[in-house]
């Protein structure tokens, strides 16, 4: 599915650079992302599971702790979370695919797809500034 | 190619049906699983056949309640293997089998179990939290289990899962410290598994929610007079 663009060879990067349709690899890459390291527990809409796992789709938290998510989803979370009003107090493991951390570029484009799917708005992130706010990832609870 | 994997064990199933049924025109009945013994007749008759059972398991419910094979007698259930703190495969896995349980909530003749593969760390108030947040309030409908908190307790509860024909130990390297696949097994009211699916695979979920009416179907047929009680 996400191969068409990138398997096109030069000429079909070229014919998809000039399509709007095909601009963003980088929402296809945020869309693979999610659905390898998150889709398991928040659900393939966001939709979150009772009150184990919170929802992504709606989730006044995404806006509120904007700044601190690259944070959240290099190092996990653990500890009571209060999002939509309800209070959450499991695991959230650090977001790694193919056992990797994820690296900024990848982070912006995970959470560009998460803050702009299943109904959510957000200003677009750029990597500068995701890379901004890992260097100041608190250091305690680790 | 998950579909072609799995399409083997539907077509045996097909097949065993069509072989063993003892006629052609009666519903499609699911196969039992497990090993066979064949015994021969000392009186010269047709061989019987000796069909494996779950294992013997005697465990405690979230409300704190005895839960043993004779919990289910007369009745089908739906096993799962899981822990409370599992940061792999469980949320996707009871998630799945939640949307099983949803429309048999209310109804006696399929129960649901989910044994605790961590029982040092899952307690009873563990269990329940973890019940309720996944919005089970009834531990009748919906049993979260332990083996308890004796040193072999979790041996147990491995052995049971092999016996339910899914696989748990512990493991360094898996995430929260436990490999295990999320295999649900569908046993009927005599005990016999008869059906395993993948639960993280949504056709795997989609059988089991085809193929759970057709059990209860068949358990209805053994017993009539429960079901004109109810
Ligand atoms: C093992 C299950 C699991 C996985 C995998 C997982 N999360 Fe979470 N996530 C949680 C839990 C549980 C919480 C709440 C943590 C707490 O209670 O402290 C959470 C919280 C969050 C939050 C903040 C609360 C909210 O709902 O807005 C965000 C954002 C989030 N996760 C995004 C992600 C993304 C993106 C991924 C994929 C990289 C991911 N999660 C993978 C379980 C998971």
């Amino acid at each position: 599915m996400m191969g068409r663009c990138l398997g096109l060879g030069a000429l079909g990067v070229v014919a998809c650079l000039s399509l709007p349709g095909c601009f963003s690899n980088n929402r296809h890459q945020g869309a693979r992302l999610y659905a390898e390291a998150c889709a398991g527990c928040h659900g393939d809409a966001g939709q979150g599971l009772g009150r184990l796992i919170p929802p992504l789709a709606g989730a006044d938290y995404l806006a509120l702790h904007r700044d601190e998510l690259p944070c959240l989803l290099r190092r996990g979370m653990h500890g009571p979370m209060t999002v939509n009003g309800v209070l959450y107090n499991q695991v959230m493991p650090a977001a790694r695919v193919d056992d990797k951390q994820l690296s900024p570029a990848r982070l912006t484009n995970l959470l560009n797809y998460v803050e702009n799917n299943w109904g959510n708005h957000a200003a677009p992130r750029t990597i500068q500034e995701v890379e901004r706010q890992l260097t100041a990832c608190p250091t305690v609870g680790e | 190619m998950s579909n072609r994997f799995w399409l083997a064990p539907a077509l045996a199933a097909a097949l065993l049906t069509a072989c063993s049924g003892p006629s052609a025109d009666q519903a499609a009945r699911l196969p039992i699983l497990g090993e066979r013994d064949v015994r021969p007749n000392p009186n010269g008759g047709p061989a019987d056949t000796i069909f494996a059972t779950a294992p013997a398991f005697a465990a405690v419910d979230q409300a704190g309640q005895p839960v043993t094979n004779q919990t289910f007698a007369g009745r089908a259930y739906i096993t799962d293997f899981f822990f409370a703190t599992c940061p792999g495969i469980c949320p996707k896995m009871n998630g799945a089998l939640l949307s099983v349980f949803k429309p048999y909530a209310t109804d006696p003749r399929v129960a649901f179990v989910s044994f605790t593969i961590d029982p040092a760390h899952d307690s009873l108030p563990v269990l329940d939290d973890y019940a309720q947040r996944l919005g089970v309030t009834d531990a009748k409908r919906w049993h979260f289990v332990t083996t308890g908190h004796s040193a072999t307790a979790r041996d147990t509860v491995y052995g049971l899962a092999k016996g339910f024909f899914t696989a748990a130990q512990p493991d360094k390297e898996a995430p929260g410290g436990f490999a295990h696949n999320g295999t649900f097994a569908l046993v009927d009211d005599q005990g016999h598994v008869r059906g395993l699916y993948d639960s993280l695979d949504a056709n795997e979920v989609a059988r089991l929610q085809k193929e759970l009416p057709v059990l209860l179907a068949e358990i209805a047929e053994r017993h009539p007079k429960a079901t004109a009680a109810k």
